[in-house]
């Protein structure tokens, strides 16, 4: 195999890992925000439980997150759910590893909404009691303070560590390799165990860098956008 | 008749009684000073007129009509206590701009957001945002700050910011305008022009309370004084008298010499 023709097989895995992050951004992010409400909420049962479910999706390896979700229906209900979904998929449409990556899609989505909600959490609560009263004193409703005043500045204080998540996200997303769906790391896998090539293994760290090259810098435009004011 | 009337605000704080029976009363167009050492409750006191905090007790009357009732659970719910916040201003110590916004914006904000629930506001909406920010225009210019109506809080000095919230809160047109030690959070040598600020709102006879420790600014700027001593209300009388040498309140006397010192 030619260089290219190992960069073309590398790229079909990185694309697997690029979907991985990008649907897994694009659903925790908005489920981190009612898992945040939840405990902040005065109704303590609610908070409790809320705080728990959080504690454990962040104390638990997120790979044994993605075992569990990928074997429990098997085990539980005895029916291979995400195996079921891979056949179907493949063939009805020819594309592989359908039902393993939405196995991991679940775990990632869940795990990174936790640990967003923590983030949203402590940027609500460090927002000054002040600007709360100052609109209320000026006949502002609860959802026009949040919407019109608290909200860029939670927004501004929560960059520099959600960039940090997004960062960790694309890396974590070797893990899906552990119910062998084709990402990159696996794909170089492939070429180790069929062609004998180590290289390649090293050469995905090449990939991944430069993804976080460019996050760091959008991170880096959107820190400048929001550095015109300070709170 | 007295344009506000408090009668009998009584708060407490878990087992801390913090307000144990205010009664004062305010004609239009003056300016009560409160005075008195720090925890006597005066920042509780008008966090209650502003309805930040709920009296335990006490009725509040405006223009005579009972304007609030602690007894009646119903009046201090949601949307009706947003009604009522609207006869009040409320300026802070820590001043509490937004930050995200420029001094204009800031003036114009709350004023829009309330623009609309105006029932011409999808049809007048051009008309209404023009006053409004006509009115915020005029308000920079009275408190000297027209030229920094694009600078945003972090640009502008303590005491500018000050006058900007000032400002913010006349753009809502309140009854009466609160200020909690407005120039308490400020270098001595920008206090003067807060203190400039207020003397011209009490000279063109806004309705004003204000909570502060400048007893120079009170007794020449106030036309009453309060003065609070953990709770009640140990002294209400002009301002020449509690200033003067006749005055009969001993404890007050200690505190304006403790103050003076
Ligand atoms: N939210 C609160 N919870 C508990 N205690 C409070 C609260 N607000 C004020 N207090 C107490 O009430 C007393 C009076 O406070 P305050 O009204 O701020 O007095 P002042 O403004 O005259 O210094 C203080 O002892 C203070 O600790
Ligand atoms: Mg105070």
């Amino acid at each position: 195999m030619s260089f290219w023709e190992i960069t073309r097989f590398l790229l079909d895995g990185f694309g697997v890992s690029c979907l991985i992050f990008a649907v897994t951004l694009l659903v925790s992010i908005p489920l981190g925000l009612p898992i945040a409400f939840c405990s902040m909420s005065r109704f303590k049962p609610l908070k409790l439980l809320s705080k728990v479910f959080v504690w454990i999706i962040r104390g638990v390896p997120l790979m044994l997150q993605i075992f569990i979700i990928y074997y429990v229906p098997g085990l539980v209900f005895d029916y291979q759910l995400f195996g079921n979904v891979d056949k179907y998929i493949f063939l009805k449409f020819g594309i592989d590893d359908a039902g393993r990556i939405l196995a991991v899609l679940i775990a990632f989505a869940i795990n990174y909404a936790c640990y967003f909600s923590e983030i949203y959490r402590g940027g609500i609560e460090s927002i000054n009691r002040g600007q709360y009263e100052a609109g209320q004193v000026l006949g502002m409703t609860k959802g026009q303070i949040f919407r019109k005043v608290v909200l860029l500045q939670v927004i501004k204080r929560i960059v520099p560590p959600m960039s940090n998540e997004v960062i960790t996200l694309i890396k974590d997303t070797a893990l899906a390799n552990c119910i062998m769906v084709s990402e990159i790391i696996k794909q170089a896998n492939t070429l180790a165990a069929t062609r004998a090539l180590i290289w390649p293994l090293f050469y995905t760290g090449v990939f991944y860098l430069v993804f976080v090259g460019v996050l760091t810098l959008i991170f880096g435009q959107v820190e400048k956008k929001l550095s015109y004011f300070s709170s | 008749m007295a344009l506000l009337e408090v009668r009998g605000f009584k708060k407490s704080f878990g087992a801390t009684k913090v307000l144990k029976g205010i009664d004062f009363s305010l004609e239009k167009g003056q300016t009560l000073a409160i005075i008195g050492s720090s925890g006597s409750g005066k920042t509780t006191l008008l966090r209650c007129l502003n309805f930040l905090e709920t009296p335990d007790e006490g009725k509040m009357y405006l223009d005579g009509r009972l304007f609030f009732d602690a007894s009646d659970r119903k009046q201090t719910a949601g949307a009706s206590v947003r009604e009522k916040r609207l006869h009040f201003g409320l300026v802070f110590q820590n001043f509490n701009l937004f930050p995200q916004y420029s001094a204009f914006e800031n003036l114009c904000l709350a004023p829009k957001l309330r623009a609309r629930e105006r029932p011409d506001f999808s049809s007048n909406r051009r008309n209404i945002y023009a006053e409004i920010e006509k009115k915020a225009e005029d308000l920079l210019k009275k408190v000297g700050l027209w030229d920094k109506k694009d600078a945003y809080p972090c640009q502008l000095s303590g005491g500018q910011q000050q006058r900007v919230a000032i400002a913010r809160a006349l753009a809502m047109s309140p009854d009466v305008l609160c200020f909690d030690e407005p120039t308490s959070a400020l270098d001595p040598e920008l206090t003067v022009e807060v203190l400039n600020v207020l003397r011209s709102l009490s000279r063109e006879n806004m309705t004003m309370i204000v909570v502060t420790h400048e007893m120079a600014f009170a007794g020449e700027a106030a036309d009453r004084v309060l003065f609070m001593d953990e709770g009640v209300v140990a002294y209400d009388g002009t301002a020449a008298e509690a200033f003067g040498v006749s005055c009969p309140c001993e404890r007050l006397k200690a505190f304006i010499g403790s103050i003076e010192k």
